[in-house]
């Protein structure tokens, strides 16, 4: 009977979602496993997790740890691009990860939270050997030497500025009339040894503070949007662009050795690992960072081949190479259509990966949302209550809910579907009540005062009568979700964020459209396909 | 033998408003009770006691000699047919589906032929209107089915809740003439709430005029008419005679 298949359609929809959640969560359960190394294995066999923070010289130390680790016959995983230094952080003290590259003033300042000596200006020996004894004891985090180089703060201004105000230093900048403006990345403008610190400490007034994302400010000082910008003294960009860094005279920014942070656990059950990576010890130096990453950055070259390279140069060539055969040769770029191409099949995976964490959350937040609709309905201040409490998770920024998730949830996969389902919610029971609340008030009369029962009345009349307005709010959460999972990225969830996420570290488009046009499509494709189930389940008589 | 209705010293309240103030009234077996009144007249609410869709403050509502209170509600309800003014059918269901509903309910394997039944005797042969749906049946169908929904399982109460007020004067005429043919073929004790006193003169045996919550007077129609208990009684024959010769007139 027709009529009666739709009556049950939407409840057999939802059994249908309930069903893919749970064939499918096991499966992201037992790679969270693996990734946390729970399982019990000897030492030596366990996957190595080497992960980075999103930007080109990051991406390029840990692709050069995990060559290294694979040499020495180890087994790694590579995380690359997790959120910023908070998230990063976090996962390598809660274990999620086993070593990250990180500067030791971004440790002494962002993670102790401690102060600036004028002995650790002097000397960066000092910065390190405080930085980590106390990361050790505080959070039992390991800094293994310094890699060599350092790679401080760098504020640099277009050339033409630089000669027309004669800036060589910060001092000189201070003392000059010029207002200039700046486009300063988020991370720098908030932290204490950033725009706050510099500021007070040269008496320094500029025209203007713009918030920049790393990956444009280049873009933006290249354009002239902007005069200043803060960038790293050993960015391939600052030549591209062909600008001028001011010194620091008189030496605000602390020391930024680069090193490898390992996690308690690597330190104390891979001891062979440790000195795989110690090996790269005191070897990089400034000008050879600024020609690598200038080699990814500006030439576009793929980043484990700029890795083999370098540490080839550093007098690390792996068996059977050496420096010179490994040296880089021209490599012109491909436009974006041919690298597009060339990538079709990394992209259907991530595609994949991408759909797969939206159903399993969009999945999960029917089965929680609907019901939870359902038991506050009749109480319409709870179902205010519930409403405004859900819409508050909706107000956290995606990647701040999902940093806040690391210490409970690790990295991966399964914090990213937990935020997913966090957004995905508010949607979801709002529609559901809204549904719920037009069905006919006669016909539900009637049915009741012929005795019906609560349960019958719901499955009958309400739900049917109601969902085509819930699906309408599941569609709506489909597309947001698909959405917001490129963000999943920044915590090592997987899926098109992720080269989204590369693609701005690296400063490079073609990376960045190859995830962003998938996941419209993806979302344009959701989208069509839930508009035709909502047709299916609309009651005959609204059709 | 249909139930008997009583209602005795009801009084309900929505909050600091009184609804129905210390009302009585019986319906015999087989009996059909008009409340007559204005909106807000406590009328609806008195109808609605007997099935417990409302609960009274205090006073005693019986069906068959049994306190609906006492009483299992949906039990109670589903042997009590219930047409509200628009019909009430689901619009996501065929008219037959509708019909069969509280069969349906009851878990009756012969649900379907029930219906079927039902939709006969009000006259919707099941075979042309059975598969329809409800927005596709003129206003005057709608209420016939909602009334075959009513009597589909062999209900032997009815409640009428402006069952006949949306209609047309054709549709309307004519729905009487079935409902009162039905009256004759089929043994249910009834109760109808109306704020037309013709039609109340038309299908009631008994008629109760009530105001602001109270009855005024419960009578037939010739003792109303012959010897209204207040003047609002007569002022309200007054006028329906008045309407009545208005179209009478040559």
């Amino acid at each position: 009977m027709t009529n009666r298949r739709t009556g049950l359609f939407s409840l057999r929809l939802l059994a249908a979602f309930a069903v893919t959640a749970l064939t499918v969560a096991p499966a992201s359960a037992q790679t969270r496993e693996t990734a946390q190394g729970l399982t019990p294995t000897a030492p030596a066999a366990r996957t190595i997790i080497v992960a980075s923070k999103p930007f080109g010289e990051s991406y390029l130390l840990a692709e050069m740890f995990a060559q290294l680790l694979e040499r020495a016959g180890r087994r790694v995983e590579r995380k690359p691009g997790l959120g910023a230094t908070e998230v990063a952080f976090s996962a390598l003290r809660t274990g999620a990860i086993d070593v990250y590259p990180e500067y030791v003033g971004t440790g002494l300042v962002a993670i102790l939270g401690d102060s600036v000596t004028a002995a650790m200006r002097a000397d960066p020996r000092v910065a390190y050997a405080h930085v980590a004894t106390a990361s050790r004891r505080r959070f039992g985090v390991h800094w293994l030497p310094p890699l060599g180089f350092q790679n401080g703060y760098a504020i640099a201004v277009r050339r033409e500025i630089a000669t027309t105000h004669r800036l060589r230093t910060l001092s000189d900048l201070a003392a000059s009339p010029a207002r200039l403006v700046a486009g300063f990345t988020s991370d720098f403008i908030g932290r204490n040894d950033g725009w706050p610190g510099l500021r007070a400490a040269y008496g320094l007034r500029l025209g203007d503070v713009r918030p920049l994302a790393p990956a444009v400010k280049y873009e933006a000082i290249g354009r002239g949007a902007v005069d200043i910008i803060d960038g790293y003294a050993t960015d391939g960009l600052l030549a591209k662009y062909d600008l001028v860094t001011l010194e620091d005279d008189r030496h605000f920014f602390p020391p930024y050795e680069a090193a490898a942070l390992a996690s308690a656990r690597l330190m104390r059950d891979d001891p062979g690992a440790i000195a795989a990576l110690t090996a790269l010890s005191g070897r990089l130096t400034e000008a050879g960072m600024r020609e690598w990453n200038r080699a990814i950055e500006v030439d576009g070259r793929a980043v484990p081949d700029v890795a083999r390279a370098a540490l080839a140069a550093a007098g690390l060539a792996a068996d059977g190479e050496t420096a010179r055969s490994v040296s880089l040769g021209a490599a012109p770029r491909d436009g974006f259509w041919p690298f597009f191409v060339a990538r079709r099949a990394e992209t259907l995976r991530l595609a994949a990966e991408h759909m797969r964490l939206v159903l399993i959350a969009l999945s999960l937040a029917i089965v929680v949302a609907v019901p939870l609709a359902l038991a506050i309905i009749s109480r319409p201040r709870m179902a205010e209550l519930v409403l405004q409490a859900l819409g508050v998770v909706q107000t956290i920024p995606g990647l701040a809910l999902l940093a806040f998730m690391i210490p409970l949830l690790g990295i991966g996969t399964l914090p990213a579907i937990v935020a997913l389902w966090g957004y995905a919610l508010l949607p979801i029971a709002r529609s559901t009540i809204a549904g719920l609340r037009i069905a006919d008030p006669d016909a539900l009369a009637a049915v009741d005062a012929m005795g019906a029962t609560r349960r019958q009345s719901l499955l009958w009349v309400r739900l049917p009568l109601a969902a085509p307005v819930v699906l309408s709010g599941i569609r709506t959460a489909a597309v947001l979700t698909v959405g917001t999972a490129t963000l999943a990225a920044f915590i090592g969830g997987g899926g098109l964020g992720e080269p989204i996420v590369t693609g701005l570290g690296l400063a490079d488009m073609r990376l960045v459209l190859s995830g962003a046009i998938p996941a419209a499509v993806l979302a344009i494709l959701v989208d069509a396909l839930l508009a035709q189930v909502e047709r299916f389940v609309t009651p005959v008589h609204l059709r | 033998m249909p139930p008997v209705l009583t209602a005795t010293g009801v009084t309900v309240r929505y909050g600091s408003v009184t609804a129905l103030d210390d009302v009585s009234a019986t319906v015999p077996a087989g009996g059909l009770l008009a409340l007559v009144g204005e909106s807000g007249s406590g009328k609806t609410s008195l109808l609605r006691c007997f099935n417990r869709m409302v609960q009274p403050a205090a006073g005693l509502v019986l069906v068959d000699g049994a306190d609906v209170r006492t009483s299992d509600t949906v039990t109670l309800r589903r042997r009590i047919g219930y047409v509200p003014q628009n019909g009430g059918l689901l619009p996501h269901w065929t008219i037959a589906r509708n019909v069969a509903l509280v069969p349906r309910l009851n878990g009756r394997a012969d649900a379907d032929l029930l219906a079927a039944a039902a939709l006969e005797r009000c006259g919707l042969p099941a075979g042309r209107f059975g598969a329809r749906y409800p927005h596709e049946l003129s206003g005057g169908q709608r209420q016939r089915a909602a009334i075959a929904r009513a009597l589909a399982a062999s209900q032997d109460v009815l409640l009428l809740d402006e069952s006949f007020s949306a209609l047309d004067a054709i549709s309307r005429h004519e729905l009487l003439e079935a409902f009162l043919t039905l009256r004759r073929e089929l043994a249910f004790t009834a109760v109808l709430v109306t704020h037309d006193l013709g039609e109340a003169a038309r299908l009631a045996d008994t008629i109760a005029v009530m105001r602001a919550g109270r009855i005024e007077q419960c009578a037939p129609l010739a003792t109303l008419r012959d010897a209204p208990a207040t003047p609002y009684v007569a002022a309200l024959l007054h006028r329906a005679q008045a309407a009545a010769q208005v179209l009478a007139a040559p």
